[in-house]
């Protein structure tokens, strides 16, 4: 019998956001950032070899220069090239990106999951959350960079643990919401399992929310991470990140604005692209746009 | 109400302390020797045994944090590693510009952000919907202190309106030089916070346009604007103003890097020069003042609900 | 039964639609969702616009109105006419001047009809101040006098209440005060009492009556509810997916309809009369309610709050294969009571004794093994089958908890299909692919699957139209005889417990008030309000599916 193959649920509603179908009724603005951002991926996972110059090695002779045929963008304050820089600078960004989206997404459905559906975890769980929240990220951040040293590793889990609240709330709610709809009643009536309506009844319900808040978390981490660099409290100042190659142009803004608005335009195109999927994603899932039983 | 509030009041405390001992544990619970993490790989022996003494990390860690406490309750927040000033002192010296900056942003976002989110749900899919949606993207997407070197660079260096950086303060200085000096840092301090109340005024005007009473309205043959401006909005008012208290986190961490940017001596500078020094019981004071502030702001908040949404009784 | 009757012919027309066509835009290729609508209303004339969900009489209200909604249904041909205006001519300002001065509209939720942060003497007055120029104590007089006239008792309280704190019935009376403020020409009613009990029902039912009475106003009235429709037509249009099957005065129509999906609509529409008593049931009781209670909330951490006590002392047996409905209206405590009984929550005090063991106070673990026994059918067909699930995982979900191969499970599933009249291949298919009915069907395959002793309907056919209404409690039936199934049956509606239920016990604040068989309760009741809700149930004296008076043989 081929009948009880139980369909994937949660892979079917991402399978379903990237058919031809639908993506065709969504218009060019999504498709442009799409686009944008697979190229800004492409070119930073390719920099290595795209790069004209070793993005570390430094030229006293050629300080501050301006654009040229060798260096596209000039030169920074220790004769680098800005372009090369801004290339490699993407990767750093990008990881640190890509790991804190994943690592609070993960976190934060199973606390999630696990304040709502546990009453007694719950009140103790969100007593922590609503005081995290309290708590201004970047501060957090900061001090938690300031305390663990300026590597990849710890800007990441710095910037996760600030967002792992919002992630939290997000599940709790959705799995409230859905504890309460009757097909979950039904289920606790013929006899399921807890852990049972837990993963295949209510978890599921939180898997679109997810990937939209997940796509904003991303773009965010993006920005934290600059912002920490830019207040000299994120990675390592050796390594090029868009932030630090930012940090690193203060000084030198009215005699090379380049410097910041380089690597601030490659970040907010990239930033951009990836709240207007986040956008588009959340309009294709959110349940509340759709008719009910169409 | 009176219960409630006092209620509400009472919640704080938990909240607060959760917070308090997450920052007292912040630093102890780190790896590592707590006192070669503030005086870095440098510090002489010396030096180490003084921040030791200073932040009393050589006794047992409960001792350490009732003492702590003991202090914070009494309206201690300790003192500076750097300079030996008390940090109650330094933080008073630098707090007016911050609060002076965030107040004239809030009352700039809000008189923007609302009116566009208004009119970008009544237009729902026109062009001025399409305008506020990319405007409000835009605003969370380019780095704060990238906006602020743009408006310097258009409205500063280019064009040569306002001064670069610098700050003057309203009651010496008076208010026209103080608009003149903190214009631009609020403008670029109100974007995100724009367009973040901007689309949430939108969302939820969306949403009530959409109830029935909205439609009773019309039945009724009540102006376009009525149904708008006295029906709608003050429905869709308590996401807004939730938001508008959410928001306020984003605003604390614009204030730190906007006052950078515009070297403004502000708390916000105060906090940014105790990372680079690693001047760990400011950072720690900081932390507290500032989750201190987000709380009691969303109090404030929550109890304005009753004012716009008679169904809120507690 | 005694119908209106009244003469229209010399009275002056107030409304004339000829010919209404509403369309989806052009870009959905849909055929249009009016189809050439043409009806007349005289001056003090109440016309009913019937038909089950989708026939289009709430569009035909809107187009009235001139609020279909934006860029989603557009008026592609006919005309609207009030008295001499052209309706569809005007333009917006001056129909906005239209709505409430001549054209008004009351909506079926007067919760969500009512501004909730605006006082309702504040919204009755904005009435006034956008098509007068009264001053401010001549529109408050005005106020107080029109809501003197709907009957509102403390006037001047309700004037600065907010609609949360009224009842629903006063809700109502508000809106219908809004919209006869200024004595408009035509009121039009979009349900207006769907969302409130009999008795309320009732009440407003003879208010707009009399309010029509007095100010000679032209009503349509959009129902569902052909016991309404008995009660206050003159006239009755019948409509089925956008086009208008017949109309004729109320009489006519009910005695002689001509049209066969008019006969099938009165067909359906379940009788008063009790069904046909059953033998009597033999050996011990199935399931046996004992002295249930159920306080909700209380407690509280600075003052003690009183719980709500949602039901007391409830106590009932239900034999093997009999029907028991329980019968009450909203906040009766009936769906409560359902609930302790599935065990979705846990009784305050009481046993719930299913075949012997007493489950009101077990734990979850210990539940198990009786759940099986125990299935339950929701209200709302749309929210309780999981979405993401095909409706065979959905099937075979409780079997396999049970030990069941899934194979062997569903095969079963697709023999429960055909019982349940759905094809076999339903089975590979979402919920969202079936409509309500069918989902309800499902709904009941699933419970049935477990082969429980007692099957809970909570509200079980509620949501559904008269005539498939009408299928499903077939179903139950059929399934009952075949399988022995003992079902306890919530329901609001009168008409529906007289067709299923064996016995039944009326409910009323969390008590029982009457119970017996449904023969004796409902023919011959004994307590005052039972007696009320019999009487409260509107069309009660006709016999809708044989086209007669009860009684008449």
């Amino acid at each position: 019998m081929s009948h009880y193959a139980p369909p994937s649920s949660a892979l079917q509603s991402v399978l379903r956001l990237f058919s031809i179908p639908s993506l065709a009724k969504l218009g060019v603005g999504p498709m442009i950032a799409a686009a944008v951002l697979a190229m800004i991926v492409i070119v930073t996972l390719l920099s290595p070899w795209l790069a004209p110059f070793d993005p570390l090695e430094m030229n006293p002779m050629n300080r501050l220069q301006g654009p040229s045929d060798a260096n596209l963008l000039g030169t920074d304050p220790f004769g680098r090239d800005i372009y090369s820089r801004v290339l490699i600078g993407g990767r750093v960004s990008l990881l640190i990106g890509i790991g804190a989206a994943i690592v609070s997404v993960f976190l934060g459905l199973v606390i999630g999951l696990v304040a709502g559906f546990f009453r007694l975890a719950d009140t103790i769980i969100m007593r922590i959350m609503d005081s995290l929240m309290a708590i201004p990220s970047i501060l957090l951040a900061i001090a938690l960079v300031a305390l663990n040293g300026p590597s990849i590793t710890s800007v990441i889990m710095a910037i996760t643990i600030p967002e792992i609240p919002r992630v939290v709330r997000l599940v709790r709610s959705v799995v409230l919401t859905a504890r309460e709809e009757p097909y979950v009643e039904a289920a606790i009536a013929l006899g399921s399992s807890m852990p049972k309506i837990l993963f295949q009844h209510l978890m599921p319900n939180t898997m679109a929310p997810l990937i939209v808040q997940g796509t904003y978390i991303l773009a965010s981490a993006i920005l934290t991470e600059a912002i920490l660099s830019f207040l000299g409290a994120g990675v390592s100042t050796e390594i090029p990140t868009w932030g630090n190659i930012m940090a690193e142009g203060r000084q030198y803004f009215r005699v090379k604005p380049e410097l910041i608005l380089w690597p601030g335009l490659m970040l907010s195109l990239c930033i951009l692209s990836i709240n207007l999927l986040g956008d588009t994603a959340r309009d294709m899932l959110d349940p509340r746009l759709k008719k009910r039983g169409e | 109400m009176l219960g409630y509030i006092l209620r509400r009041i009472l919640a704080i405390i938990p909240v607060m302390l959760i917070v308090a001992i997450f920052v007292f544990l912040l630093l102890r619970l780190t790896p590592g020797d707590p006192a070669a993490i503030i005086a870095g790989d440098m510090a002489t022996p010396e030096q180490l045994e003084r921040i030791r003494e200073a932040m009393g990390l050589n006794k047992p860690l409960l001792t350490q944090f009732f003492t702590w406490m003991g202090s914070l309750l009494q309206g201690d927040l300790g003192t500076s590693l750097i300079s030996g000033t008390p940090v109650t002192t330094m933080i008073g010296q630098r707090i007016f510009p911050t609060i002076n900056m965030a107040l004239l942003t809030i009352v700039i976002a809000v008189a923007i952000a609302v009116p566009m989110g208004v009119l970008a749900a009544w237009r729902h899919r026109s062009w001025v919907d399409y305008a506020v949606m990319s405007f409000s993207v835009l605003g969370f997407s380019v780095p704060v202190f990238v906006i602020g070197y743009l408006f310097i660079l258009v409205f500063s260096i280019s064009l040569g309106w306002l001064p670069v950086q610098g700050y003057a303060s309203p009651s010496e200085k008076g208010i026209a030089e103080f608009l003149y000096r903190a214009i631009l840092p609020s403008l670029t301090l109100a974007t995100i916070y724009v367009a973040l109340i901007a689309r949430m005024t939108r969302a939820s005007m969306l949403e009530v346009l959409g109830e029935d009473y909205i439609r009773t309205a019309r039945a009724k043959g009540v102006k376009e604007s009525r149904v708008l401006f006295r029906h709608a909005l003050r429905n869709a008012a308590v996401p807004i103003l939730t938001v508008i208290g959410t928001g306020f986190a984003l605003l604390i961490s614009g204030v730190v890097v906007t006052e950078s940017v515009f070297n403004i001596p502000g708390i916000g500078r105060l906090t940014v020069d105790a990372i680079l020094a690693r001047d760990y019981p400011v950072i720690q004071a900081m932390i507290l003042i500032t989750s201190a502030t987000y709380v009691v702001v969303n109090l404030i908040i929550d109890i304005s609900y009753t004012v716009f949404d008679p169904r809120i009784r507690y | 039964m005694l119908f209106k009757s009244r003469n229209f012919d010399d009275a002056k027309t107030v409304l004339t639609v000829n010919d209404l066509t509403v369309s989806l835009p052009p870009a959905a290729k849909a055929p249009p969702v009016l189809n050439r609508i043409s009806l007349t209303i005289r001056q003090g004339e109440t016309v009913c616009l019937v038909g089950e969900s989708g026939s289009g009489k709430s569009v035909t209200s809107l187009a009235i109105m001139g609020l279909l909604p934006k860029d989603a249904l557009f008026v592609t041909g006919g005309r609207i006419t009030l008295s001499d205006t052209d309706l569809l001519e005007q333009s917006p300002s001056a129909m906005q001047d239209i709505r409430a001065r001549r054209v008004a509209m009351i909506f079926q939720e007067p919760m969500t009809a009512l501004n909730p942060v605006m006082r309702v003497g504040d919204q009755i007055e904005e009435v006034l101040e956008s098509h007068t120029s009264l001053s401010a104590e001549e529109r408050r007089a005005r106020v107080i006098d029109i809501m003197e006239q709907v009957h509102l008792p403390d006037v001047e309280r309700i004037h600065r209440s907010y609609p949360h704190q009224l009842s629903g019935g006063q809700r109502q009376r508000i809106m219908i005060a809004m919209a006869l403020v200024l004595e408009p020409e035509l009121l039009i009613a979009d349900e207006p009492t769907t969302a409130l009990d009999v008795t309320t029902q009732q009440q407003i039912l003879s208010l707009i009556a009399e309010l029509q009475e007095k100010h000679g106003t032209a009503v349509l009235f959009i129902t569902h509810d052909m016991g309404v429709v008995a009660e206050i037509a003159d006239t009755v249009y019948v409509m089925k997916s956008g086009d208008l099957v017949e109309h004729a005065p109320i009489e006519t129509l009910l005695r002689a309809p001509k049209q066969d999906y008019t006969q099938n609509l009165l067909r359906a529409v379940p009788s008063l009369i009790p069904r046909a008593p059953r033998a009597a049931p033999g050996g011990d009781p199935v399931l046996k309610v004992e002295s249930l209670d159920m306080i909700y909330g209380g407690g509280g951490f600075f003052v003690k709050r009183p719980g709500t006590h949602a039901a007391k002392d409830v106590t009932f047996t239900v034999a093997r294969g009999r029907t028991l409905g329980i019968v009450g209206e909203s906040g009766s405590g009936k769906s409560t009571v359902a609930r302790c009984i599935m065990r979705l929550i846990a009784p305050t005090a009481g046993a719930i004794r299913l075949r012997d063991t007493d489950i009101a106070h077990l734990s979850r673990a210990q539940l198990k093994p009786h759940r099986q026994h125990l299935q339950v059918v929701f209200q709302d067909p749309f929210r309780s089958l999981n979405p993401r699930w095909t409706v065979g995982r959905s099937l075979i979900e409780g079997p396999v908890n049970y030990g069941t191969a899934p194979a062997q499970a569903m095969a079963r599933a697709a023999e429960l299909m055909e019982i349940v009249g759905l094809p076999r291949d339903s089975l590979d298919r979402y919920p969202h692919q079936f409509s309500g009915g069918q989902r309800q069907r499902i709904a009941i395959a699933r419970a049935v699957m477990m082969q429980p002793d007692v099957l809970v309907a909570d509200e079980a056919v509620s949501a559904l139209d008269v005539s498939v209404q009408a299928q499903v409690l077939d179903l139950l039936n059929d399934l009952q005889e075949s399988l022995g199934i003992t079902i306890v049956f919530i329901t609001h509606d009168l008409r529906v417990a007289a067709q299923i239920c064996d016995d039944v016990l009326v409910m009323q604040r969390g008590v029982v008030v009457e119970q017996g068989p449904a023969a004796a309760v409902l023919a011959n009741p004994q307590h005052e309000y039972t007696k009320s809700l019999i009487e409260a149930a509107p069309g009660r004296a006709w016999d809708f599916a044989n086209f007669r008076e009860l009684g008449a043989a």
